[in-house]
């Protein structure tokens, strides 16, 4: 990895609007979600006195059914919803990018072995699985984070591996390899800094599609349990009052809405912002 | 050719046996007792454990799986735990509801997917092209039960234009009505599959019109328009082959949010339903449709690349 992809990577950025408006955005989520204790309102308070007040001065985002401050819920949800996304991201990345190598700088049985492997488990239903997973495993966040990880490693080890194949016959690996260099040797030094553009690509998309995940399951009543909001529990509350306080439904599904934008633009600007170089090869 | 199918088709048996074993295993180690859903209040203890051994359920797990296994060979999905209805019975009634749903989706995603992904990757980082990626970022990004809470807000609770939940009205038997019924759920899932589709086609397009035919087509004088109908077109068909068959395998799975949001009864929220009341043997036969469904999908994608593309034969 040096200099000149990482400083494409920020010409690309720079010259494109959207780009920066997806940064700033991811900037101030992440901002939101450590600062979630800084909000004005406790996000649990019941007050049945305020139920369903729409937006205002001291409501940001309005109240819900129990009165609870709409904005207070909205950060800590989005503190749960981008831990989530991240550490997932994480997990899915490490076990991805090991096979990945793995299989493709191996080669041969091992190969297939773990091809098969990811194969086998591309053919379950993985939203299924993870309906199912959830109900075994109480969902907490650490619960979850395994679960989705463990869902998501399969497209990354592929493309890992691709990769790897290609990168294993460069003149430099070859070298390396002659003059006696052990396997573990090559791959830390000359494999694995190569891929890394690849993964932070793979592992921006990640993150996009773990967020997704993670506000399904919530929606649908499997995440993390109340009173602990996330923005997919709260849109799941906010379809019973649609016609009362509509309000309740836009906040939290324009916060996914933008957080998975913002992570999908952010990865097609890094591909392009690295592509240069991995065309000219 | 037949070899391949074949070979493939014999690949797909062991898949859906460990698909099998793992959603099995997955059930009968989630916590909840499914007896629970037959106990009233005035049972004896001796009474549950009656219901227990009458649902087999007092036998060891490993033997429950080869019962099942055995009824599976023979056709025979089991019964709900919940209703006592034919599990395959179930399925097959809510086949119409989800495959009507998602395959007007699919239609018309691809249907509108071919222009749109041609014009962007024909006219790469001019304006149309810019507006038409940021419309598929959005619908990629956008989460379907969000979409679909707002639609039911706009089009049904504001504009009363059309209903907001399930596949009839009641008492009304008319397709129209169904038909209306349809239109939110299928915009949302179309949404989500147009977008995913424009991106490949418009790779696709971009890659193809690099090529050297594109350009001796240019120096005979055609133009774009003509290049792009009678020579990218073809190309590009390709990879929407993949992407069908991929949403081939999507169909259970993809449908279990939409269904949810609009309270369509097709098999996604019979699979909610399922999950909720620990219904294993119907969890059971919608993994296994599912997988079946993703397994048959990705073979048909590959076999009829294979006859679009006769280069992709002589790989294997």
């Amino acid at each position: 990895m040096n200099r000149t992809k990482w400083s494409n990577v920020l010409h690309e950025l720079y010259h494109n609007k959207i780009g920066l408006v997806a940064v700033g955005i991811l900037f101030i989520f992440t901002l939101g979600a450590i600062f979630a204790f800084l909000a004005p309102h406790d996000p649990n308070k019941l007050n049945a006195l305020i139920r369903l007040q729409a937006p205002s001065g001291d409501h940001f985002f309005g109240t819900d059914d129990y009165g609870r401050d709409y904005f207070a819920r909205a950060l800590h949800g989005g503190r749960i919803s981008l831990l989530v996304g991240f550490f997932s991201m994480i997990v899915a990345t490490f076990i991805g990018v090991t096979i990945g190598v793995m299989a493709g700088y191996f080669g041969g049985k091992l190969d297939n072995i773990l091809m098969r492997l990811v194969e086998v488990i591309m053919s379950i239903p993985s939203f299924l699985i993870l309906l199912l997973l959830s109900i075994y495993l109480k969902p907490n966040v650490g619960n979850l984070i395994i679960i989705i990880g463990f869902l998501m490693w399969m497209n990354v080890s592929r493309i890992i591996r691709a990769e790897t194949m290609t990168l294993k016959e460069r003149e430099y690996v070859l070298y390396a390899k002659a003059s006696g260099q052990n396997s573990y040797g090559i791959i830390v030094k000359h494999i694995l800094p190569n891929l890394i553009p690849t993964i932070i690509v793979g592992a921006t998309n990640t993150i996009a599609s773990a967020i997704l995940m993670e506000s399904s399951l919530s929606f649908l009543g499997f995440g993390v349990q109340a009173p602990a909001a996330t923005w997919g529990s709260m849109l799941n509350n906010a379809q019973g009052y649609i016609a009362q306080a509509p309000y309740l439904a836009i906040f939290p599904g324009l916060l996914i809405f933008l957080t998975v934008l913002s992570f999908n633009i952010l990865g097609d600007i890094l591909r392009v912002g690295f592509e240069p170089k991995l065309i000219k090869k | 050719m037949n070899q391949l199918i074949a070979k493939r088709l014999l690949q797909t048996i062991p898949l859906l046996f460990f698909v099998s074993i793992v959603s099995f295993v997955l059930i009968k180690a989630a916590p909840g007792d499914p007896v629970l859903n037959f106990v009233t209040p005035n049972m004896h203890a001796e009474d549950i454990e009656r219901v227990r051994h009458n649902l087999g359920l007092d036998k060891p797990a490993y033997v429950q799986y080869f019962i099942w296994l055995k009824g599976v060979v023979q056709g025979d999905l089991g019964y709900s735990l919940v209703n006592h209805k034919p599990v395959l019975e179930q399925i097959v009634e809510r086949i119409p509801a989800t495959v009507g749903l998602m395959s007007g989706a699919i239609a018309i995603a691809v249907i509108l997917a071919i222009p749109l992904g041609l014009i962007a990757g024909s006219n790469r980082n001019r304006f149309v092209d810019k507006c038409i990626n940021m419309f598929s970022y959005i619908g990629i990004s956008i989460p379907g039960f969000w979409l679909g809470i707002l639609f039911i807000y706009f089009f049904a609770v504001k504009l009363g234009w059309l209903p907001s939940m399930g596949m009839r009205t009641i008492g009304v038997t008319s397709t129209w009505d169904v038909i209306k019924h349809a239109i939110l759920p299928c915009s949302v899932l179309a949404i989500g599959f147009l977008s995913v589709y424009v991106r490949y086609i418009r790779s696709s397009t971009i890659g193809q019109l690099k090529e050297d035919y594109v350009q001796i087509q240019y120096a005979f004088g055609s133009s774009k328009t003509q290049v792009l109908k009678r020579h990218v077109l073809m190309h590009v068909l390709l990879p929407i082959i993949t992407l069908l068959g991929m949403s081939v395998g999507d169909i259970v799975a993809g449908a279990i949010v939409t269904e949810t949001v609009f309270s369509w009864p097709g098999l996604g929220s019979l699979g909610m339903t399922a999950v909720k009341g620990l219904d294993y043997p119907l969890i059971m036969g919608i993994t296994l449709l599912s997988s079946v469904m993703l397994i048959l999908g990705n073979l048909i994608a590959d076999i009829l690349y294979s006859f679009a593309d006769p280069r992709i034969k002589k790989m294997r």
